[in-house]
């Protein structure tokens, strides 16, 4: 008759390596990275009857900003450096002297500023020709978001210091300064100017 | 004689590692956890665009991914840039497709979130990029995201 033996201890000592081996496949395969860019909002697609009428915008509160296929900038019929993009969109979106060929001071009220001249139909028309490469697009993208983000900036850090991008999403201060300066970048179908 | 001095020259006790094995499958779990395994095999070249003012892309399940970009097998597809979907090329025809079917993957109260990351190769032309977008407003799929990576401001200008 058997013994009734006493049950063996399993060796548990390469545990560790097994365990090793499956975390180190994990660290291989894992991917990190987060995608990042800038974000967007296209405008609707529009209704046929809606087509025909356009709406008039006075030509002060427009700013144009052509790019062309071999990657230059016409801003307000007038070439541009791209360094000088940023700056002089920032003049055009706040303007700050109240001057006559930049977009009308509407006084407007907003939460936590009261009322404030702000310039409320302003639109930043961007247009690019379909041989325009990507990089450029962006790059232009870039600097008028970069900006809009400098105005909120200020203006965030000059009434509640604290700056723009620290407010929370759910703040109503950041709806507020949004709506102070809020995003208009208007793209037209690019046209076939220069030819691709 | 001072009252810390070592009571005998014994050897240093060797450290035990009967708990190696928990903390490293802890590490495990959480690698496992965390971990997304790729799910699309990548047949165009991006090399995104570089730019300052990004933002992160919070949610991954919110995310659809259109790639733009020219043919890795240059020999067999080309070197006119191509859309990429899902795992195979598409023509822009596809795209509203592409999105109706992204759409019914998710929860009702997440389609309004939705946001579709354009990654396109910073030399492509605009003009293909520009029919990508036209679809999209077709398809209402308004959010998108431009995929870029932080650069310099050399790097930004590197066109110009």
């Amino acid at each position: 008759m058997a013994r009734s033996r006493e049950l063996q201890q399993i060796n548990a000592g390469s545990m560790a390596d097994i365990a090793f081996q499956l975390l180190i496949f994990f660290l291989v395969a894992t991917t990190m990275d987060t995608d990042s860019g800038i974000f967007r909002k296209l405008p609707p697609m529009p209704e046929e009857e809606e087509q025909k009428e356009e709406k008039e915008i006075k030509d002060r509160n427009i700013f144009v900003v052509l790019v062309n296929k071999d990657n230059q900038l016409l801003v307000e019929n007038e070439l541009m450096d791209i360094r000088e993009l940023r700056e002089s969109a920032k003049e055009f979106i706040a303007n700050p002297a109240n001057k006559d060929d930049l977009p009308e001071l509407i006084p407007e009220e907003i939460n936590h500023f009261g009322t404030i001249p702000i310039t409320k139909f302003h639109v930043i028309s961007l247009q690019n020709d379909r041989g325009t490469s990507y990089g450029t697009y962006i790059a232009v993208q870039n600097e008028l978001t970069a900006a809009y983000n400098e105005l909120r900036d200020e203006l965030s850090i000059a009434k509640f210091g604290i700056r723009y991008d620290d407010l929370k999403e759910s703040d109503d201060r950041k709806d507020a300064v949004e709506k102070v300066y809020p995003l208009k970048i208007s793209e037209a179908v690019p046209k076939n100017i220069g030819g691709s | 004689m001072s009252k810390f001095a070592r009571k005998s020259k014994g050897k240093m006790p060797g450290i035990s590692t009967a708990s190696l094995p928990d903390i490293v499958f802890m590490l495990l779990f959480f690698f496992m956890v965390t971990t997304v395994l790729r799910e699309t095999n990548l047949k165009v070249n991006i090399s995104p665009p570089f730019a300052s003012e990004i933002k992160k892309l919070e949610k991954k399940s919110l995310v659809s991914y259109i790639n733009i970009g020219k043919p890795i097998q240059k020999k067999i597809y080309g070197t006119a840039p191509r859309i990429q979907l899902n795992d195979a090329f598409a023509s822009k025809e596809k795209i509203r497709e592409f999105i109706s079917s992204e759409r019914e993957k998710m929860t009702e109260a997440d389609r309004k979130k939705m946001t579709v990351s354009l990654k396109c190769d910073k030399d492509v032309e605009m003009g293909i990029v520009t029919d990508v977008k036209e679809e999209l407003k077709k398809a209402s799929a308004l959010k998108i995201n431009y995929s870029s990576r932080s650069g310099t401001q050399k790097q930004i200008f590197s066109n110009f």
